[in-house]
């Protein structure tokens, strides 16, 4: 009975876009290239394209139809003998650049790219200066305590000096 | 009967929320002791209400009275007892019951523990946490109410997501819960030092306890789910950079960097701004984690039913509670003063480039995770940010942080003198590249970038080791008294030993996983193999289908052949027809600290199989690294200054004079 329905669960989940993530087929013994290393940069590439109607899940993972399709495309090309970056630019001109997992260095990826360095060496900066600062100014008076804490402390004072004289 | 009850104490919990987070808060500002003292009876007062709301949902969840549709939604007669318990917090209304019994259960604590704390700023402090308990009591009550009845009443439960019919679920949220609610302590505690308008060693080392259990429960949180992901979801991967686990990291960074800052403002009274504003910052990406996880703004494996506006409401509570606090924090955070002096190169310096480094970390995973949002509000085009990406650009400012953190950690307050610092890590760096060359040795497969990332891993544990062994003068003293010295060192140095190690060997789990895996996947009829290499076969008896509980499931029975020594591995797919999904069910034998990892890839003709194989080099060291993190964080938490306060504990201290040297 299973197994029947492992196949219609198959289909299903290609149709509803998987939803949560279903059993893991991912990539099947029968798509495999022969040559080992065009194989290898198959999987490289399958690895950082996109499922497009699953959950954040990569087509070497997936078990939708259409990530099949397209592993299989990947694998078509690099047997017709695309370089890796010709594979992507063949996928995104298909399927938009929604498919790249690696979003590509592009000028409007600028912030993404660049921004948590440009963080670093703001932060790095503020930093310097205001260790700098600090070690200029030395140790600033003591904030003076309150109305309260002085009686707090008047209190605790007098009680140690309870203590130790019992 | 009891679902009323439970119904009505809710109602009643927001009632006094907005009492607590109202009297208390004009007291304080009027000096007004009366009003003060009501924040702590309010307190407790709302800790029984939201007890008998969630003791009402779950008694209904144990007898499966589908009269309440939520029960009717997630549960089924059928279901084990353990899932029916845990079931309360596997769908969104119960786990914001959750949510709200933990931020009460803590304002609860805050009072009654609290009793050291000056009156102002506790009643401050249980003012703003009733606040955010208002909020999200509201927010239960009128979108996402538990409570409500169905009728007629249905006969059978339309059962719980199946993916979530496992432990995990048993264990995984109750912690992170207790992780993501735990950082508003250390946000009132900020909120409610910006209204007193003063920050001293006294408030940090009353926050940092909170701060410490949030922390760790977050942690161990953190690594549950990952390890639950890694048997549940079929091909062993521990981390998948998905928004809902970003959203998990996000707070765990800024608490990790809060934990860091606040010991600066502990022991130097400086930083003190700073670290105000990462105690708002734990706490607000704790609220945008929950946003993202229930708005559906951004598409997650294992988000709840989305609802967008639900999703609205919670960007408003975080909106209202990040902007006051960052309001307030505007008007006064300028007024404090930094206290202790320290010159360049120091502990201090050493704390701040750590914060600095998490803080880009941080900002690493929020723009990765926001980024299709983003671009898609400003285009309309829609773009993917996924593994790849976090794992380029997060990667080289982690490792700089654990390079860094042997090095912090040994370097003392005020002024440091730097190569004294680099000859004390000198046994560390021989082990390190002993344990390098060990990694190189033992590399079977994988890029030569394995063994050197490994050595990240041992650098952060023979680190903290070189701190320890310094401390108690091991090999340098008579053993007798290296001995003493470590029963009498500070247990916040334990922890944070403890912590540093942990998160070393965590990475070196990581690395194995991430690098060194190795997969098989084959068509297999019974009696058919594959070779895994070192010596070991995987062997297909045959399969078989049985009908268990409340699924079907199929079994595949393997053996793992080593050197003769036979082992069964079953992975298993399972069907379950009331929900209508299929999950699947790895098998893993254990060897060491590493995996084999099996599951059924598919079905092939009447008897084939497709068999995946993976071996995950060292992959328990991952969970065990938190683990020993955790610990590491119970341990400092347990730390004689958080304990003392009764004057007549003090006097038998006095012959255990602690080392001078600095304790964290």
């Amino acid at each position: 009975m299973i197994r029947r329905v492992a196949l219609s669960v198959l289909a299903a989940s290609a149709l509803f876009g998987a939803g949560l993530s279903g059993p893991a087929f991912a990539v099947q013994p029968e798509e495999r290239l022969d040559d080992p290393v065009l194989e290898a940069r198959a999987r490289e590439i399958s690895r950082e394209l996109r499922c497009v109607v699953c959950a954040g899940e990569v087509i070497d993972e997936s078990n939708a139809d259409i990530a099949r399709d397209l592993r299989l495309l990947v694998r078509e090309r690099l047997v017709a003998g695309d370089t890796d970056q010709e594979v992507r630019d063949y996928v995104v001109e298909r399927y938009g650049e929604y498919v790249l997992m690696r979003p590509p260095f592009s000028p409007r990826n600028i912030l993404l790219w660049a921004g948590p360095f440009a963080l670093l060496l703001l932060g790095g900066g503020l930093a310097v200066y205001f260790i700098q600062r600090q070690r200029g100014e030395g140790s600033a008076a003591a904030a003076p305590l309150t109305a309260e804490e002085e009686a707090e402390l008047a209190r605790i004072m007098a009680e140690n000096a309870a203590a130790t004289r019992g | 009967m009891f679902v009323e009850l439970g119904h009505f104490a809710l109602i009643m919990a927001l009632a006094v929320a907005l009492l607590q987070a109202t009297v208390p808060l004009w007291g304080a500002h009027a000096r007004h002791p009366q009003a003060m003292a009501l924040a702590g009876p309010a307190a407790n007062l709302q800790l029984v209400l939201v007890v008998i709301a969630y003791a009402a949902l779950t008694w209904s969840f144990l007898v499966s009275d589908f009269s309440v549709k939520l029960v009717y939604d997630h549960s089924h007669s059928a279901m084990p007892f353990i899932y029916k318990l845990a079931g309360v917090w596997g769908n969104h209304e119960g786990s914001m019951l959750l949510w709200v019994f933990i931020l009460a259960l803590l304002g609860a604590c805050v009072a009654n523990f609290g009793g050291n704390l000056p009156t102002s700023l506790r009643a401050r402090v249980l003012g703003v946490q009733s606040l955010i308990a208002f909020c999200f009591l509201a927010f239960l009550l009128f979108t996402s109410n538990p409570f409500i009845r169905l009728d007629p009443a249905p006969f059978e439960g339309r059962e719980l997501n199946p993916l979530l019919q496992d432990p995990g679920l048993a264990f995984h949220p109750p912690f992170l819960y207790l992780g993501y609610v735990g950082f508003s302590i250390a946000f009132s505690f900020g909120a409610a030092a910006l209204l007193e308008g003063r920050v001293d060693p006294a408030w940090a080392r009353w926050v940092r306890p909170w701060t410490l259990l949030a922390w760790s429960a977050l942690t161990l949180g953190i690594a549950m789910g990952s390890w639950w992901a890694y048997y549940e979801l079929g091909w062993g991967g521990f981390w998948f950079w998905d928004p809902s686990e970003n959203a998990s990291l996000m707070p765990w960074l800024a608490g990790t960097a809060l934990l860091h800052s606040a010991i600066v403002v502990e022991k130097r009274d400086t930083l003190k701004a700073w670290t105000i504003l990462l105690a708002i910052a734990a706490f607000s990406t704790s609220l945008i984690g929950t946003f993202i996880i229930r708005s559906g703004l951004l598409t997650s494996v294992h988000s709840f039913a989305n609802d967008p506006g639900r999703g609205v409401l919670l960007l408003m509570i975080w909106a209202l509670l990040t902007g006051a606090a960052m309001a307030l924090f505007a008007l006064r955070a300028p007024a404090m003063r930094p206290g202790g002096a320290f010159q360049t190169v120091s502990r201090e310096t050493a704390l701040v480039l750590n914060n600095i480094l998490l803080c880009v970390t941080l900002f690493v995973v929020m723009l990765g995770t926001f980024w299709p949002a983003l671009v898609e509000v400003a285009t309309g085009e829609l773009v993917s940010v996924g593994p790849p990406y976090f794992n380029t650009v997060a990667t080289p400012f982690f490792a700089a942080l654990v390079l860094l953190m042997a090095v912090g950690t040994l370097m003392p307050w005020k002024r440091a003198d730097l190569p004294v610092v680099l000859g004390r890590l000198k046994w560390a760096a021989v082990a390190t590249l002993i344990a390098g060359a060990l990694a190189l040795w033992l590399r079977d497969g994988g890029p030569l970038l394995a063994p050197f990332a490994m050595m990240l891993g041992a650098w952060a544990v023979f680190g903290a080791l070189a701190d320890l062994f310094g401390r108690i003068k091991l090999f340098r003293a008579p053993p007798i008294q290296s001995w003493n010295r470590a029963v009498n060192l500070p247990r916040a140095m334990w922890g944070g030993t403890l912590a540093h190690a942990g998160l070393g060997v965590a990475i070196m789990g990581i690395v194995g996983v991430s690098l060194q895996t190795q997969e098989h996947v084959e068509v297999l009829q019974p009696g058919e193999t594959i070779d895994i290499g070192r010596g070991a076969i995987v062997r297909l008896d045959g399969s078989r289908e049985e009908r268990i509980a409340n699924y079907e499931a199929l079994i595949a029975d393997l053996t793992l052949v080593e050197n003769g020594r036979e082992t069964p591995l079953r992975p298993e797919e399972r069907l379950y027809p009331v929900a209508g999904t299929q999950t699947t069910e790895s098998a893993t034998i254990r060897r060491g600290f590493s995996d084999v990892y099996a599951a059924i890839g598919g079905v092939r003709g009447e008897n084939g199989l497709v068999i995946r194989v993976w071996r995950h080099p060292l992959v328990y060291l991952i969970w065990g690294g938190a683990i020993i993190m955790f610990v590491g964080g119970m341990v400092s938490l347990s730390d004689r200054r958080y304990r003392v306060g009764a004057p007549q504990r003090q006097k038998s201290r006095k012959r255990a004079a602690p080392d001078p040297a600095p304790a964290e």
